[in-house]
């Protein structure tokens, strides 16, 4: 009970002072038939000494000693010391939602700061606070973009990462708005425009893309933004992989650009907490969903920062509210603010060209091997990779794992139609020895006579 | 007014004397070409020449990031973060939002590499470290709320809200109806109604009866067969725990509507009783609450969904499976954990991968530090501190309802109002006593609410210095009402203009040419 600030003499005082002669009393409002008149089955109270041996255990059991090249919507990426030095101050860390502006001026112009990035490196006018992450923040996005067209059917790209298309359908459903699915160009991995262009009418609120998509392949925006406008509908824009800004030209032409943001100095966590976060053109930012921090001046004239437009949200709109949304991701805002500053204008795009060259020397080199050949061609690609085996992934990703090495994600479990086909990632913290063993276990195919 | 006047009143209670906060202009004010807060290795593969390897895809235009060195930028947050309050300083008494401490224990643990660093796609064989902490977890809650089945996915409470309203209408469309409507008293969270809406449900406002509780009589006339669920927190967003909750449930059931439970008050039954045994079908969590994992200026939060038997087959993709159930055996559970995704009932996902893992590693860490009689006091202390602020302060502050509070006590700004002091000028003048304000104006059933939620986290010290400050308020209410009503005076901005923030939005930075 350490984290109880009392004595046993102060809660006999306590309770003499309300006028009760002990603590069941407060509690006899619960009927008796439903009160637990036993101890809860649960672990003993642990010292903190044993709480960090528990868990410590727990890391061990996980493998800490694997080179990865797992990507698909979660990144490695390296994390500068100072982002948890700063965000573990009790200010940041022990605050809540900044409703009293007086005393929350420094979470509100670092989410004022946060702001301004995204809208700079998307391209947009403005960003909000956050969302959860980027798969509810792409479903937020469509639905968003139904309250701005007042249309109703959303047309999704097939490349957007699976799992964010999971949970747009769940939202979807139930708020009426059905859902048309694009394939992808074979031969490119990009996706496949003359079946986009059959697919939106008049009736289509929004297109949903991703770029670089979930083959790691860059999308023609400005192409499909023409033929979405063409039909009065809203461009959408899903950036998985947030580094990408610094080197590939950002979607302009999008109306929304939903992005997840834990490259920016987030752990992977297995998978989560994350940052998602929707970027907008000004005229669409009443019916946007999340908090918005916006500039304003006290009463002496000086520069200071609140939480605004908040009739959009749930608090004050109830059921009329764009969105039910109320905590966000702030603290981890945060870190991607102080991840950002570190880096900074240069730094970003010199991360991304790394992250650039390694991928590159990766899909060379593991497409070079016997049985291996690179996938989808024709468009330019960021970090990510589609290499296809002849040797099942089975087969040699136990190899790998021998070796120390987590290959690709096997896209059969998305794609049916891509067997024997993984996804590969190569952010900068891969080494080029890394990618240099894995080469080797993919040659060492023990071909069967 | 001047400093004289405001600071001795406040510092008569022996809380707060002033202290000079630093300036600080915005990152990009700082920011000059050239200057460099990172160093990259060596690139170890061939260089690559960007422009010519995207074509049109190529970033020709750098976004606008600051430029500047790593000690402004510690300087820069450091600065930012004092001009905030925070739990760490002092009493945070912000109601329904749980301000209690953040162990510090818990964010050693979630940053452990292992944990830290797991890919969520890493092979299940791979993770069996954390899927352990998962299932660990998922097996204490369950007990905690006397519940059968658990998903972590959901981020926030407002998108368990939403994962728990799904499930109640994935299961009436099962019975062949998803039904229209859900109920929802008048003194709901806010996320209540923008849930059920979301939901592809109608909201039917259920107005409380004269103890602020759930009316009987109206809901017996309000439940048809039309009605999917009913959505109560219990306690009520008075304070209050629903004495006729199994008449509640009973009233439901028998017209086969549903039980939602808004768990944002769990911190109040702890240990002390279980919604699954009192008749809530399915409800939801919010480990930023009463499992202590931190607030984080606003996020992120977790929001568990906990439910029945009859609800599980409906529970998001994945669920945990090769789990077994919560004995008093040690902590290790000793089976091949794995993610099950064959689930042909369920509604589906809500979130991308498994949730907010970092969460539930801090939820954790907190059971087991309190173990079963640490959870059971941590209840008990949160509801003692309520119930004493409420037994020093009712004198001079209205309490519109007399019934029993438990974690929180919510009174009213009448006898102030009468003065012209309304519930948003008496919580600014408590900066100035060195507290943050408690919520203000809600729940909406009182009028001018003051709801104050102190957590079990107040040693007998702090609430004291609280409840002088909260007398010392009422006495200038009658005294120096002007003083009370221009409030705060001593922080480092005074009160913000929000009208001109709405009329015409600054949302972001912009370079001035």
């Amino acid at each position: 009970m350490r984290y109880l600030p009392k004595s046993p003499a102060e809660r006999e005082q306590m309770l003499a002072e309300i006028g009760v002669a002990s603590i069941d009393e407060l509690f006899a409002v619960i009927p008796a038939d439903r009160r637990l008149t036993r101890d809860l089955t649960v672990p003993r109270a642990h010292a903190e000494s044993e709480i960090i041996e528990y868990f410590r255990a727990a890391g061990a059991k996980n493998a800490t000693d694997y080179a990865s090249f797992l990507g698909a919507g979660a990144y490695r990426h390296y994390r500068p010391v100072i982002i948890d030095s700063l965000i573990q101050r009790g200010e940041f860390l022990t605050s809540y939602t900044p409703y009293q502006a007086e005393i929350s001026q420094g979470t509100l112009q670092a989410i004022f700061e946060f702001q301004t990035m995204i809208a700079e490196l998307t391209g947009m006018d403005v960003a909000n606070a956050s969302m959860y992450d980027g798969s509810t923040g792409a479903a937020e996005a469509v639905m968003m973009a139904v309250r701005v067209t007042r249309h109703h059917k959303a047309v999704v790209a097939a490349t957007v990462h699976p799992e964010y298309r999971e949970v747009l359908a769940t939202y979807a459903k139930h708020q009426g708005v059905p859902t048309a699915l694009i394939g992808y160009d074979a031969e490119t991995g990009r996706l496949d425009l003359a079946a986009l262009e059959a697919a939106v009418t008049q009736e289509t609120a929004a297109v949903l893309v991703q770029s670089p998509n979930v083959f790691g392949v860059i999308e023609d925006i400005p192409a499909i933004a023409a033929i979405a406008h063409n039909k009065g509908a809203l461009l959408i824009v899903s950036i998985a992989e947030a580094i990408s800004l610094g080197v590939v030209r950002p979607p302009v032409e999008a109306d929304i650009v939903s992005m997840e943001a834990q490259s920016f100095g987030v752990a992977l966590s297995y998978g989560g907490p994350f940052c998602g976060v929707l970027a907008t053109k000004e005229q669409y930012v009443r019916q946007m969903p999340g908090r918005l921090v916006g500039q304003t001046v006290d009463s002496s004239g000086y520069r200071g920062f609140v939480l605004t437009l908040s009739t959009r949200e749930q608090h004050i709109r109830r059921e009329k509210a764009t969105s039910n949304i109320c905590t966000n991701q702030a603290l981890v805002a945060l870190m991607a603010t102080i991840f950002l500053s570190v880096y900074g204008k240069e730094g970003i795009r010199e991360l991304a060209e790394h992250n650039l060259a390694k991928a590159s020397y990766a899909a060379q080199t593991l497409s070079a091997q016997p049985g291996a050949k690179l996938l989808f061609h024709g468009a330019p690609r960021f970090h990510e990779f589609v290499l296809q085996t002849e040797e099942s992934p089975e087969q040699w990703s136990k190899r790998l794992l021998d070796n120390k090495i987590v290959g690709g994600i096997d896209l059969s479990r998305w794609y049916p139609e891509l067997q024997n086909c993984t996804l590969w990632c190569a952010t900068e913290v891969i080494t080029r020895s890394n990618i240099d063993t894995a080469a080797k276990v993919l040659a060492a195919w023990p071909v069967e006579a | 007014m001047t400093t004289d006047e405001i600071i001795p009143a406040c510092a008569t209670i022996g809380k707060v004397r002033p202290h000079p906060t630093q300036n600080e202009a915005l990152l990009f004010e700082k920011s000059s070409p050239g200057k460099r807060a990172y160093k990259l290795p060596p690139l170890d593969v061939p260089a690559v020449d960007a422009a010519s390897l995207l074509g049109a895809a190529h970033r020709d235009v750098p976004g606008e990031l600051p430029e500047l060195s790593e000690i402004e930028i510690i300087r820069h947050f450091t600065r930012l973060s004092t001009w905030n309050y925070a739990i760490d300083l002092g009493m945070y008494p912000l109601g329904s939002c749980t301000m209690k401490y953040n162990p510090r224990v818990n964010e050693l643990v979630a940053r452990i590499e292992g944990l830290a660093e797991a890919h969520p796609y890493r092979p299940d064989s791979l993770a069996q470290g954390i899927l352990e902490v998962i299932d660990l977890l998922q097996r204490c809650l369950l007990e905690i709320t006397g519940m059968d089945a658990i998903t972590l996915q959901p981020a926030a409470g407002a998108h368990g809200e939403f994962t728990g309203i799904l499930l109640v209408r994935a299961w009436h469309e099962s019975q062949g109806n998803a039904r229209k409507k859900i109920l929802i008293p008048d003194s709901a969270h806010g996320t209540n109604p923008a849930t059920a809406a979301i939901c592809g449900y109608t909201v039917e406002n259920l107005k409380s009866n004269s103890e602020g509780g759930i009316d009987l009589e109206a809901l017996t006339r309000q439940v048809d067969e039309e009605t999917a669920a009913l959505m109560l927190t219990n306690p009520s967003t008075i304070g209050v725990f629903e004495s006729q909750i199994a008449k509640i449930a009973e009233i439901l059931h028998a017209k086969g509507a549903l039980l939602y439970m808004d768990g944002a008050n769990m911190n109040a039954l702890v240990g002390k009783t279980r919604p699954g045994d009192f008749g809530v079908d399915v409800m939801h969590l919010n480990l930023h609450k009463t499992f202590s994992t931190p607030h984080g200026g606003g996020g992120p939060g977790s929001g568990p969904v906990a439910c029945k038997a009859f609800l599980e087959p409906f529970l998001p993709i994945p669920v945990l499976a090769g789990t077994k159930g919560l004995g008093t055996e040690g902590l290790a559970a000793n089976c091949q954990l794995h993610w099950n995704y064959d689930r042909p009932q369920s509604v589906g996902r809500v979130r991308a991968f498994y949730g907010n893992v970092g969460m539930f590693i801090r939820a954790l860490a907190y059971i087991l530090a309190n173990g079963p009689d640490g959870l059971r006091q941590t209840t008990e202390d949160a509801v003692l501190n309520a119930n004493y602020i409420r037994a020093k302060l009712e004198d001079i502050y209205e309490l519109p309802y007399k019934t029993a509070s438990m974690h929180e006590v919510v009174f009213s700004d009448k006898l102030q109002a009468a003065r012209g002091v309304k519930t948003g000028e008496i919580a600014k003048r408590l900066i100035d006593y060195g507290f943050h304000p408690y919520t203000v104006s809600f729940p909406m059933i009182v009028h001018g609410a003051l709801m104050i939620e102190p957590t079990e986290s107040e040693s007998l010290e702090e609430l004291d210095l609280f409840i002088a400050a909260m007398r010392a308020i009422a006495r200038e209410v009658e005294a120096t009402p002007e003083l009370v009503k221009t409030a705060p005076h001593s922080t480092r901005v005074s009160k913000l203009d929000e009208v001109q923030a709405a009329r015409k939005p600054i949302l972001r930075w912009r370079r001035t040419a």
